[in-house]
């Protein structure tokens, strides 16, 4: 009797021991966990800063020789060592703007095709169609554009400009000079089909969160399909539509190798956008291991950073937009 | 009579606005089957053994792309061993302890900014960090380090985002039990979510298997074999992006047999993740 007493005492302490032990290990595997886990969530935000610290540290010595006039002086000129970043920075621009006016009304319209008229067993097919598009890689898209479609707008659809748009005075300075395939329009061009597939895909998932109650009622109304895109849809979705439209235009403002391939890599400014240009993207892409001499690097970093200021800008708008989109919808 | 006109016109206004919906579509897609063909077209004549067997030599000579498909190997293995830790537990902070936290706002924010900043911007940072100062030159460890900056924010993205889709009843299962976070976590979440995590690490692979910007400066690249990770190395996109702009005609059709490899892995990749998530993104 008093064996088993000793026993079952000693069993409870043991068993006391077991528990105390897991606890401890469940008390040190969760903190270890937490800070683990929070310290990874930290290291995102120092990622940010540090990207932000580094391209200062290398801009520095370009920023202290020429100061302000770095911006605003269209000399590039390494043999001189001066450096001006006026024609990458508007050629970015330019070929944005050109993308953006071609892909928006285009990845629209396929947004609405999906999310309105198309039949549902065709959705899934084309809407991962849409995806690959954007899954290939930015230099596909240059060796293609490089050697298949500048060659074919050189012999059909830049002739066609300059004896059409060209001949017209005033905007003709747009599409004046001889047609050399690689330039500004056909990196624009370019970046177009790049950003289509992001700015259809985040149409169609904000064209969804429209409430089917709101369509049904305009339908109910007599609306006609058109009407109700108009009239509720794009009404209902419109900060989510120009969020979409700005992480598109950050992807064609950062963009590389695409545009590298066919922007042409000159460092002037023309008025006519059938001409060579270069973007930020192209000059650090092309000169960077070429690059002699600290203020030539150092110039190429400064360059990298006001492109990162401009798409940080552009894409913090785009996130705080389809955040707002995102709280109407109640998620 | 007036009824009937406006009725019309509405209708026509209609037909010609879902037309042009259509044929955007349509165009859109055509880009698609454009590029791809083009693509196998000029790719596959290139396509041989030798492409796979022969290092990279000079015009002429019948070279092949295998340093750098080692070091693409080497270097996307290597950025995703390295971003998708880091990038999982970031997401997991994000949607299990700090949850509702600050923090984790603020996370997801820059998150999302980093998901889409310019590439080539994250080269020149890891330039400055690794190239300028760290190893001191270029290095098959600098491109690598640069591919997982891309992989992080991918990662931290998808983790988030299938955790949440864990039901909140498994939870309170483990709760229930006396599980702690951290076993809940390792035993319940990251197993209902299994599938939507290797979507994630699959999708973050698609997308740094065709970078090409940032290894331009930090891998540089490499005609001679070496798997020295202290070394420049070569790799796939950047032999590309050397070949095409090359004059000569067997580099040019090199660079289109090493484009069609690397669209083929990478829409293989992003099939497959796309597949899985069809199959079980989130167990229920």
């Amino acid at each position: 009797m008093a064996e088993v007493a000793v026993n079952s005492a000693a069993g409870t302490y043991a068993r006391q021991q077991d528990r105390s032990r897991a606890l401890r290990w469940f008390n040190l595997t969760d903190t270890t966990f937490r800070l683990a886990s929070l310290s990874a969530a930290v290291f995102v935000l120092l990622l940010l800063g540090g990207i932000i610290i580094s391209l200062i540290i290398g801009a520095m010595p370009a920023f202290q020789k020429f100061g302000l006039n770095f911006l605003t002086v269209q000399r590039w000129d390494p043999n001189a060592d001066i450096y001006g970043a006026l024609a990458p920075i508007y050629g970015t621009i330019v070929t944005s703007v050109i993308a953006m006016v071609i892909a928006v009304p285009i990845g629209l319209g396929i947004a609405i095709f999906l999310t309105e008229i198309c039949p549902p067993w065709l959705r899934r097919p084309i809407g991962i169609a849409i995806e690959l598009l954007a899954g290939i890689p930015s230099i596909i898209y240059g060796i293609w554009g490089f050697f298949v479609f500048a060659p074919v707008l050189q012999q059909t659809v830049q002739p066609f400009l300059i004896n059409t748009l060209g001949q017209i005075p005033g905007i003709g300075n747009l599409f004046a000079g001889p047609p050399y395939g690689i330039g500004i329009l056909t990196a624009g061009l370019i970046l177009a089909i790049m950003v289509l597939p992001f700015i259809t895909s985040i149409s169609r998932d904000v064209f969804e969160s429209v409430p089917p109650v709101l369509k049904e009622a305009g339908y109910g109304l007599g609306c006609t399909t058109w009407e109700v895109v108009t009239k509720i849809v794009l009404p209902f979705t419109r900060i989510g539509v120009v969020g979409g439209v700005m992480l598109g235009l950050g992807r064609a403002l950062g963009e590389t190798m695409a545009v590298t391939f066919v922007v042409g890599n000159a460092h002037r400014i023309s008025a006519s956008i059938l001409a060579p240009g270069t973007t930020i993207s192209a000059t650090i892409a092309n000169e960077f291991q070429e690059a002699v001499g600290d203020l030539y690097t150092s110039s190429l970093i400064a360059l990298g950073l006001i492109l990162f200021f401009i798409t940080f800008l552009v894409l913090a708008a785009a996130r705080y937009m389809l955040m707002r989109l995102d709280q109407k919808a109640g998620k | 009579m007036a009824v009937s006109t406006l009725y019309k016109g509405r209708h026509r206004r209609n037909n010609v606005a879902l037309s042009l919906c259509i044929a955007a579509t349509v165009f859109g897609l055509i880009w698609l089957v454009i590029i791809l063909a083009e693509l196998v077209w000029k790719g596959v004549g290139g396509l041989s053994l030798s492409v796979f067997t022969h290092l990279t030599k000079g015009p002429g000579d019948n070279g092949g792309l295998l340093n750098p498909i080692v070091g693409s190997l080497i270097m996307t293995t290597l950025g995703t061993v390295i971003g998708t830790p880091i990038g999982l537990l970031a997401g997991t902070y994000m949607a299990e302890y700090g949850q509702f936290s600050k923090l984790t706002i603020v996370v997801r924010f820059i998150n999302d900014i980093l998901l889409s900043a310019p590439s080539i911007v994250i080269g020149l940072f890891i330039y400055v960090v690794l190239v300028a100062h760290g190893v001191g030159h270029y290095s098959g460890i600098a491109g690598a380090v640069s591919l997982a900056v891309i992989v992080i924010p991918v990662v931290v993205r998808t983790t988030e985002d299938m955790l949440t889709l864990v039901p909140v009843t498994l939870r309170e299962a483990a709760s229930a039990l006396g599980m702690p976070r951290s076993l809940y976590l390792w035993n319940v979440a990251y197993r209902a979510a299994s599938a939507g995590l290797v979507t994630g690490v699959l999708l973050a692979v698609a997308r740094i298997s065709g970078e090409t910007a940032p290894l331009l400066f930090t891998a540089l690249g490499n005609t001679l074999w070496s798997t020295d990770l202290l070394q420049p190395m070569a790799s796939l996109p950047q032999v590309i992006f050397n070949y095409a702009g090359s004059a000569y005609t067997d580099f040019q059709q090199l660079a289109w047999t090493g484009a069609l490899i690397i669209t083929f892995v990478v829409l293989m990749l992003s099939i497959s993740a796309r597949m899985i998530v069809a199959i079980g993104g989130v167990k229920k």
